[in-house]
């Protein structure tokens, strides 16, 4: 199946497409419409931002975006197939080998070591140990915490566990990278060498979608979509 | 992925908590090592209960009697004795030994024994009551018809006043009178409190003249002619008895019958009590100690229903992840169990309340089997679930 889908890759179907989501949490009085029908088509080699204000559904989209979660209601296709019609092993394979995704809130393995964290998308791939290694180092150093290989998620700081949930993102050099709030615990610093690894991906023909709450942030994306209650406010290019 | 890089896996899980491992193992390792040692004791205690009671002789029969100084014409004599050797009326009888017991104080050479026993019986005694020779020799029919003042002494005796010395062959004195020690009695598992080696033996009738006189006997030793028919034997015995003593129908008699049979069935039937109590305390520890591993197996849920959530958002096929988390259960459980097989089996080298342990072969079976199958069952069925749980779900697990 992933050949299906990485064949599917060139042609010139969209990497994502968006039909009519709903997401409906609760029941009765306590229900809440987090996705009130979402449409939105991205191509490949898009770079999205998405804002909109805290509780609009970013989160709750971009999970059904990299087949976390599904939706109530409407269709989801990635390159042009329908997430739903794939089998529990299907999923882990485009889990693991189409997408990268980077955790608002990081989602380390606690009691592992970053580099033991960032391996592990590569372990379920199929990577031979040394290869893994080597791999996993080079995408720390490339956010720039060669150094701090060998910490535990515990012994790093907010921005430094960030970090390394990108490293691990990027770890299986994936086609389509979703990222929620990728730099939201980054100094300006920081901030910047994330971003410019992102530009650099996109450089090489890659999907990003980001969330972010920085306008700057989202100047940096080639399209800006906003979110208000769970619906597409506006939807842009940005100008270069 | 490789089975062995799954494994590799497990055994870091494993090692990265290295608390939560250890208290699991600790619980399967008490469990295991209580119910096999608990019921190896309880195994232990039988087995000596039934060894001790057939070194008395299962074929004997002791009759004593109940009388408290009443009329002298119900006390157990040597006439009785004689009447209970009777072909016709007693066929089952194999011999009659008449007993008289007295107590004194053994003197060799200026060493002193206060001993517990200085028995006066005939030649059947020996026989009816399990005892052989370690050197020497018995006395003699001739010796008890002519009250020869000659013995054969206990282990204990022969330990205390001859050391280093051969007993066979010495003189010793109790009550006034000399005795020639013509034998050392084998050594003799003990039942109950009283030593079975401090004693001395004599022809009946020496020991009267010298030390009991011509009274009561203090009881008389029945054996039958074979253990199963001990039962009629003693049927037999009661019926003469009666007659002798003159116990009407119904009557209370002045004496009462004992058989080693009897008392090696209520014996064993303890023992057996015994084992089934202690197993079933074992099972309670086991039981203890399975809802231990429970809890902290379901303790942990929590946490790793969000780790097996991140594995599954990174790619992980359910298969991966069952492998892992199972193989982590069977690390803990087996190992756990292992362990407590294994102290079982040290402990199981020392007496434990007095009683040597005697491992039971089924009970580690069945204490192994169950601590494996609790600790896969509480390892596996969480991860099972929350391997098939979307990602998301199971990442907000609470
Ligand atoms: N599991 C859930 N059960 C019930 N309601 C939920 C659940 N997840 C999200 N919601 C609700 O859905 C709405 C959208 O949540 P979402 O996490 O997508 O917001 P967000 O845009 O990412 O916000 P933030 O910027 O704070 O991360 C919120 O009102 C939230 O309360
Ligand atoms: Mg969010």
């Amino acid at each position: 199946m992933t050949t299906a889908v990485m064949n599917r890759m060139t042609e010139t179907k969209p990497a994502l497409e968006v039909q009519q989501v709903r997401k409906v949490y609760g029941e009765g009085e306590a229900t809440v419409h987090a996705l009130a029908g979402v449409s939105l088509t991205v191509d490949r080699g898009d770079y999205v931002a998405i804002m909109g204000s805290s509780g609009s559904g970013k989160s709750t989209l971009m999970n059904i975006l990299g087949c976390l979660d599904i939706p109530s209601t409407g269709r989801y296709l990635l390159d042009g197939v329908d997430v739903s019609r794939l089998s529990d092993k299907q999923l882990a394979l485009v889990r693991n080998r189409l997408i990268g995704f980077i955790f608002q809130s990081f989602n380390l393995i606690p009691r592992t070591t970053a580099l033991a964290n960032v391996e592990l998308p590569l372990a379920y791939a199929g990577v031979k140990p040394a290869e893994r290694r080597k791999r996993a180092l080079a995408s720390l150093d490339m956010v720039g915490l060669a150094d701090r290989a060998g910490h535990e998620p515990n012994q790093l700081s907010g921005g430094q566990q960030q970090r390394v949930a990108v490293a691990r993102a990027l770890v299986t050099e994936p086609a389509l990278l979703l990222a929620d709030e990728p730099t939201g615990n980054l100094d300006s610093r920081s901030t910047e060498d994330v971003l410019k690894i992102f530009d650099d991906l996109n450089a090489q023909n890659r999907t990003i979608v980001l969330i972010t709450h920085e306008a700057e942030v989202g100047a940096r994306a080639k399209r800006l979509i906003r979110l208000f209650d769970g619906q597409v406010r506006s939807d842009e290019r940005n100008k270069r | 992925m490789s089975f062995w890089e799954i494994l590799k896996f497990a055994v870091k899980g494993v090692s990265a908590n290295k608390l939560r491992s250890a208290l699991t193992m600790l619980g399967i390792l008490i469990g295991v090592a209580a119910v096999i040692l608990l019921v190896a004791v309880g195994n232990g205690s039988a087995q000596a209960i039934t060894s001790q009671i057939s070194a008395l002789g299962t074929n004997t029969i002791t009759v004593m009697s109940t009388n408290r100084g009443g009329t002298t014409n119900t006390s157990l004599t040597t006439e009785i004795a004689d009447a209970l050797k009777d072909p016709t009326l007693a066929p089952d009888v194999k011999s009659v030994s008449p007993v008289v017991s007295a107590s004194g104080t053994l003197t060799y050479d200026g060493t002193d024994h206060e001993i517990s026993q200085f028995i006066g019986t005939g030649t059947s005694y020996l026989g009816a009551q399990s005892y052989r020779m370690d050197r020497g020799v018995a006395f003699t029919d001739a010796d008890v018809a002519q009250g020869r003042r000659v013995t054969v002494i206990g282990q204990t005796v022969a330990e205390e006043l001859f050391e280093g010395v051969d007993p066979v062959g010495k003189q010793v004195t109790v009550g006034g009178a000399l005795f020639t020690v013509v034998g050392v009695l084998a050594e003799k598992s003990s039942s109950g409190v009283q030593d079975s080696n401090d004693l001395a033996i004599a022809p009946l009738t020496a020991v009267q003249q010298t030390l009991a006189g011509y009274g009561s006997l203090s009881s008389i030793v029945v054996e039958a002619t074979a253990a199963d028919r001990v039962t009629a034997a003693q049927n037999e015995i009661a019926t003469i008895l009666d007659q002798r003593l003159k116990v009407e129908d119904g009557g209370t008699a002045p004496y009462r019958i004992q058989n080693a049979s009897q008392l090696l069935e209520t014996q064993t039937e303890t023992a057996d009590t015994f084992t089934v109590l202690l197993g079933a305390v074992a099972g309670i520890s086991l039981l203890v100690g399975g809802i231990g591993i429970t809890n902290i197996m379901l303790v942990t849920v929590t946490e790793r229903t969000r780790e097996i959530g991140i594995r599954k958002a990174l790619g992980a096929p359910r298969r991966v992840i069952l492998t892992q988390f199972l193989a982590e259960a069977t690390i803990l459980s087996l190992t756990g169990g292992g362990l407590g097989v294994l102290i079982a089996v040290l402990g199981a080298r020392f007496e434990i309340v007095g009683v040597q342990p005697v491992i039971v072969p089924s009970s580690v079976v069945l204490a192994l089997g169950v601590s494996v199958a609790i600790g896969l069952f509480f390892g596996g069925y969480p991860a099972s679930r929350a391997a098939s749980l979307r990602p998301i779900d199971a990442l907000r697990y609470e």
